[in-house]
């Protein structure tokens, strides 16, 4: 008598939930059939311990019973090259613990491009997994006036097989009923028949498929022209590079410019919300709990929505359309020679905006360790957060004064600092690849789609699935390290009769006084250090952190700027930026990375180099601008 | 590889019309190659990269076997690197040092 007997359902009680899984190749409208399939009832998590994404939806099937959906990673065969497609291949043939092996696998095929999707059907075959085929893109496939012998190719793969349309939903009801029929005479599987096939037998796989699609596809009447004649364009040497331009600057004015209205709209919301609540309250450590903890914590997560949504739309929308392939084509020779995939610019190019949505971005590189490469040095591109702290001290401490005639200073040691951010986030790549991960350089093989119309729904409801997945789960890293920045500035108060500013007496200061001795070396005083720590909620905070050690009340940075420019050295001034270039100390930088890597690893590592080049970087410019006179 | 080529040059001076040039490297191909994969193998990279087994694994697995008909299309700008093959009826873009074990036949069969 064992223990699952007790649990088997009994005459009349709801059957057991139908587990089935999405299996295919990139770019075969697995996502899209995914979300036709489950709708919005759709759940994303992680594997454990592993940073690859779980989706996993559910409907009911015609008799109510309960059907799962697992959405897998896309892969071109059971044999795994990345994370990725390890969980692929263990969900399929059941060695995961954490997930039961699915009663039935959905192959997701691309009708107009099965070739490599029949060796994956053969491998599935001869293991014998209960699959059923969804020949998606039957449309496409029907306006090309390819003819498929549906049924010849069901018996070489033993797999019942159903045209789809999963943009239109066509095909759907079809699908569930063939997936219940096939779990109802399905024999277990023996996942241990399984094992890598070797290059020999890999060919023989391949000369069996090439035989099948002889058989039962006959070449289209009207193939595809319209991709032939658009990457004539589009991978032009020249007009390609054009369009691409001007495609990442498009890309750069949105995530930027037209996430500003929306991102000042939030924070004027939030700090209204703020003063509100702070009129009903009385004064105390709850009012300031409320409105400068909860209330600015979570108007702190808010406002990186604007950017998020933007981001992310504009690369769905070039993802569906088949364009994110040839992006990475042409950049990965410059990409490659700091050691980064092509497809690295668009994170790097959305973190000059801010670092979170670049890091999270950074989904579009399946490769574990050029994307971690690409996080590593994604908070090094110069966010705009930074703007108002050189801002600042530029104005407070470089002259207006030109240089060689035309050049400004103030607009030229702006362009130092960017250019500084730029070269040393490649740097950073470059020395990680060639010292940590030199052993696995990945080859760059990559299939460019078809292109396509991207579906407005799917890229809507994607979109909106990332807004949630973000502030879900970074969110509320993000929160709770803003409280606990709030209670670091505000514990304890300051002793009655107290001279100095509150700040002065928090923890924060105690912290700020504590590291001053070894940011000495570097010409930061005291205030100085003590505005780091508040200023770990955003970069930008450090501004009305200066403001408050400074006890000047207000925006008026103006008044801040002068009295900087009394208290400080011209040296400590450009050590300052110095440090700013690297500016370690975003609290939500290193939540988000926690998040997206699934472990305090790598936030720590991040943590720990930043703040070496932030100290270093500052050491030195400290140490030159006294040798020439300005300490 | 020499011998092969030597070989390859008796072969022409004794017959009056080659029925196939010697297979070269899909590595060295310009655009507008047109060909047909005769053997696919590969070579470990000199600085890191994938062991040569487990490359010429992935590279068939992407459907570069034996046979199959590849045309350059497009090439990179800078160093005219990667390239962009068309593979019987779909384009795949590669690194050309990834593609060095891979031998083509030029001439449309
Ligand atoms: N015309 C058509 N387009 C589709 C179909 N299924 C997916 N697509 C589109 O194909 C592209 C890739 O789909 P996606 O679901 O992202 O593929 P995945 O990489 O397998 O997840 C998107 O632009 C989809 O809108 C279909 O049945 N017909």
């Amino acid at each position: 008598m064992t223990a699952a007997k007790v649990v088997e359902p009994v005459a009349g009680a709801a059957p057991r939930t139908l587990r089935v899984a999405l299996v295919g190749n990139p770019n075969s409208g697995k996502t899209a059939m995914f979300n036709a399939l489950t709708g919005s009832r759709q759940k994303v998590a992680n594997y454990a311990g592993v940073t690859v994404e779980r989706k996993e939806g559910h409907l009911m099937g015609a008799d109510g019973r309960r059907i799962s959906i697992l959405d897998l990673p896309g892969t071109y065969s059971l044999r795994a090259r990345s994370p990725d497609e390890v969980i692929t291949r263990d969900v399929v043939l059941g060695r995961l613990i954490s997930e039961p092996a699915p009663d039935v696998v959905v192959l997701v095929a691309d009708a107009t491009n099965l070739r490599l999707v029949l060796r994956l059907g053969l491998e599935m075959k001869a293991v014998g997994i209960p699959a059923v085929m969804a020949l998606n893109m039957i449309d496409i496939a029907e306006r090309q006036g390819l003819d498929i012998d549906v049924d010849r190719l069901s018996r070489e793969l033993a797999m019942p097989i159903i045209g789809t349309v999963a943009t239109r939903r066509r095909g759907m009801e079809d699908l569930v009923r063939l997936i219940e029929e096939r779990a109802a005479s399905a024999a277990p599987v023996q996942p241990s028949a399984w094992r890598e096939p070797s290059a020999v037998e890999l060919r023989a796989l391949h000369r069996e498929a090439e035989r099948i699609q002889k058989a039962c596809v006959k070449p289209p009447k009207r193939p595809d022209t319209f991709t032939g004649r658009l990457d004539d364009v589009l991978l032009h040497p020249v007009a390609g590079i054009l369009v691409l331009l001007g495609v990442l600057f498009l890309m750069f004015q949105a995530v930027f410019a037209w996430a500003a209205p929306l991102m000042d709209l939030s924070n004027s919301g939030f700090e209204a919300l703020s003063a509100w609540v702070g009129t009903l309250l009385p004064e105390g450590i709850l009012k300031s709990l409320i409105s400068d903890g909860i209330i600015a914590g979570v108007g702190s997560v808010v406002v990186f929505l604007p950017q998020i949504v933007i981001l992310f739309l504009f690369i769905i929308l070039l993802e569906d359309f088949g364009y994110m392939a040839r992006a990475a084509f042409l950049l990965d020779k410059i990409m490659g020679g700091a050691g980064l995939h092509g497809r690295a610019f668009i994170p790097l190019l959305s973190s000059f905006a801010c670092a979170i949505p670049g890091i999270m971005a950074t989904r579009v590189i399946d490769n574990k360790h050029d994307r971690l490469t690409t996080i590593l040095v994604a908070p090094l591109m110069t966010c705009s957060a930074r703007i108002p702290v050189y801002t600042l001290i530029i104005s407070a401490f470089i002259p207006r004064q030109q240089v060689m005639g035309f050049l400004n200073l103030q607009g030229l040691v702006f362009f130092g600092l960017y250019a500084a951010g730029l070269v040393s986030a490649l740097t950073v790549a470059f020395v990680v690849r060639k010292i940590f991960w030199r052993s696995d350089a990945e080859p760059f093989l990559m299939e460019l789609p078809a292109y396509k119309t991207p579906d407005p729904l799917n890229v809507l409801r994607n979109v909106l699935q990332r807004a949630q997945i973000f502030l879900q789960r970074a969110g509320t890293t993000i929160l709770s390290m803003m409280i606990l920045i709030w209670f670091l500035c505000a514990f304890p108060g300051a002793p009655s009769g107290a001279t100095g500013p509150a700040i002065d007496y928090s923890f924060a200061g105690m912290i700020g006084h504590a590291i001053e001795p070894v940011l000495g070396p570097v010409g930061f005083n005291w205030q100085m250090s003590v505005a780091l720590i508040p200023g770990m909620a955003a970069r930008e905070v450090a501004v009305g952190a200066l403001g408050t050690v400074y006890s000047i009340s207000g925006d008026n940075t103006s008044l801040l700027g002068a009295s900087l420019a009394h208290q400080w050295s011209l040296a400590s001034a450009l050590a300052f930026l110095a440090w700013y270039v690297f500016a370690p100390q975003c609290a939500s930088t290193l939540a988000v990375v926690k998040r997206e890597t699934n472990s305090w690893r790598w936030p720590i590592i991040m943590f720990l180099y930043m703040t070496a080049l932030a100290y270093v970087a500052a050491f030195i410019v400290y140490r030159i601008a006294v040798a020439f006179g300005a300490g | 590889m020499d011998s092969v080529r030597r070989a390859a040059d008796l072969d022409l001076e004794l017959t009056p019309q080659p029925v196939f040039p010697a297979p070269t490297s899909l590595a060295n191909g310009r655009r507008g190659f047109v060909g047909r994969i005769s053997t696919v193998g590969a070579e470990t990279a000199a600085a890191g990269g994938l062991a040569a087994p487990e490359l010429e694994r992935r590279l068939l697995e992407m459907g570069f076997v034996e046979g199959a008909r590849v045309e350059i299309i497009h090439e990179g700008f800078i160093g005219k690197d990667p390239i962009c093959v068309r593979l019987d009826d779909m384009r795949v873009a590669v690194r050309r040092r990834d593609v060095r074990g891979i031998m083509v036949q030029a001439g449309e069969p």
